[in-house]
Formats: structure tokens, sequence, C-alpha cells
């Protein structure tokens, strides 16, 4: 997996490449947490996504609830795949996903 | 049937996802069920890796088994770690709101939505839990 942080003004847009696992959800975590002080609208583009597994809905989660106290959290491009797991687990409804 | 013994940790998870989705590529299987394949090989291999054998290491022996017609892999977990079985694990509620959102269970509940069976066994002092997927 590889990050690529882009910071304009209040918002930043992650952009995350490869698998999102057990082996690095927790590296995605600490990369927002330290990204995160000031941000008012976070963007995920899952465009090169092709993996998620619980872990990375665990990532997804914190970073969520963290928004919904600092601003909004939108997550977009979504590969069929990683949709088909966001849905299953209800994950769907509680972000606001653009495909 | 081929086999696979390898110590629990979570570094060895490609090592294990590879084991199972190189015989899926060889039988041509749709990247839709090798996906769902490696979400369910993650999912029971890290809570082997995380809890079995806590705070120790220990080792896992993962079997494959195809059949034809249906098209079918069986899939075998063993561990020699604590008694547990994970199918007993409430379902978590996916219809709460973000709040109430518990990430507990998520895992075990991926598992079952992408096989087609599941059962738990304890036996011989070992968990064995064992999936059915068609394809």
């Amino acid at each position: 997996m590889e990050i690529k942080k882009e910071l304009n003004g209040t918002t930043l847009t992650v952009q995350i490449i490869g698998r999102l696992d057990a082996s690095n959800a927790q590296e995605l975590t600490n990369s927002l947490n330290a990204s995160l002080d000031g941000v008012k609208e976070l963007i995920f583009d899952f465009a090169s996504l092709k993996y998620i597994a619980s872990a990375g809905l665990r990532a997804l989660l914190m970073a969520q609830k963290r928004m919904n106290k600092q601003g909004s959290m939108i997550i977009r491009h979504v590969d069929e795949t990683v949709m088909e797991v966001l849905e299953m687990t209800g994950f769907a409804d509680l972000m606001t996903i653009e495909k | 049937m081929e086999k696979l013994t390898i110590e629990a940790k979570v570094e060895n998870l490609p090592v294990v996802t590879e084991f199972i989705s190189s015989s899926l590529e060889e039988k041509a299987c749709s990247l839709k069920i090798i996906m769902q394949m490696e979400l369910v090989i993650e999912e029971i291999f890290v809570n082997v890796a995380s809890y079995a054998y806590r705070p120790d290491v220990g080792l896992v022996t993962v079997y494959k088994e195809f059949s034809e017609n249906p098209a079918e892999i069986t899939v075998t977990f063993v561990d020699g770690g604590v008694e547990y079985n994970p199918l007993e694990h409430k379902d978590p509620d996916i219809n709460a709101d973000i709040d109430k959102r518990n990430i507990g269970g998520l895992g075990i509940f991926l598992i079952k939505k992408n096989v087609d069976d599941i059962f738990y066994e304890r036996k011989d002092g070992k968990n064995i839990l064992t999936f059915k997927k068609s394809f």
C-alpha cells in the first residue's frame, strides 16, 4: 500500500494505492492522525485501492468519527470489489461515497 | 489435499493468501471470487495470529482441496491455540449509526458473508475451522 496526501487549504486528499489490510491499516491511521489537525474536508481517493479487509474498515471508521467532529469526509472513485465490502458491512450507509 | 504449515503471524499473511489464490488463478476463477477468498483467508488468519497463542507465537496449518462438478474449494485452518469458535460471535448490527458502530465481529461477519458453508470443530486440543466456496 502507498499513501499519497495532498493538502489544499483545509482540504486533505488522501489517495490509497494497493491493498488496505491487516498488515498496513495501522500505517494509514498513523498517517491520518499526523495530518488531520485543522482539516475540515477529508477526501479519500480510492481509484487505485483494489482490496479492503476489516482492519481497513476500522481505519475508515476512526477517520469518519474524527471528521464528524471537525468537518466532513468523502470517499471517491470506489472500485467495485471495495464497494461490495462497504455495502456488505453497512459502511456505505455511514459514509459519503461517490463512485 | 495440499497443506501449508506456517507460524501464525500477521507478516505471514501474504504467504497464506498466495497458497490459496495461486490455485484459484490456475483454475481460472473470476477475480471477484479470488478477492472474496482473499478476504476470508485474511480474516481467519489474522484472527488466529492475533488471539490463538497470545502472547506467544504458534503454528497454523492450512489445507486446501478442490472438487469438480460443482467446482468447489474446501479450506481448513487448524491451530493448537486456546479454544475459540468464531462462529459463536454475535453478528454486528450493520444498521447501527456511527456512534454505536463497534468494529468487533466485523471480520467474522465478512467471513460468513463470503463463504457457502462454514463449520467449527474442537478436536484433540485443536481449533478446526473449515469452509467451502463454489466457483
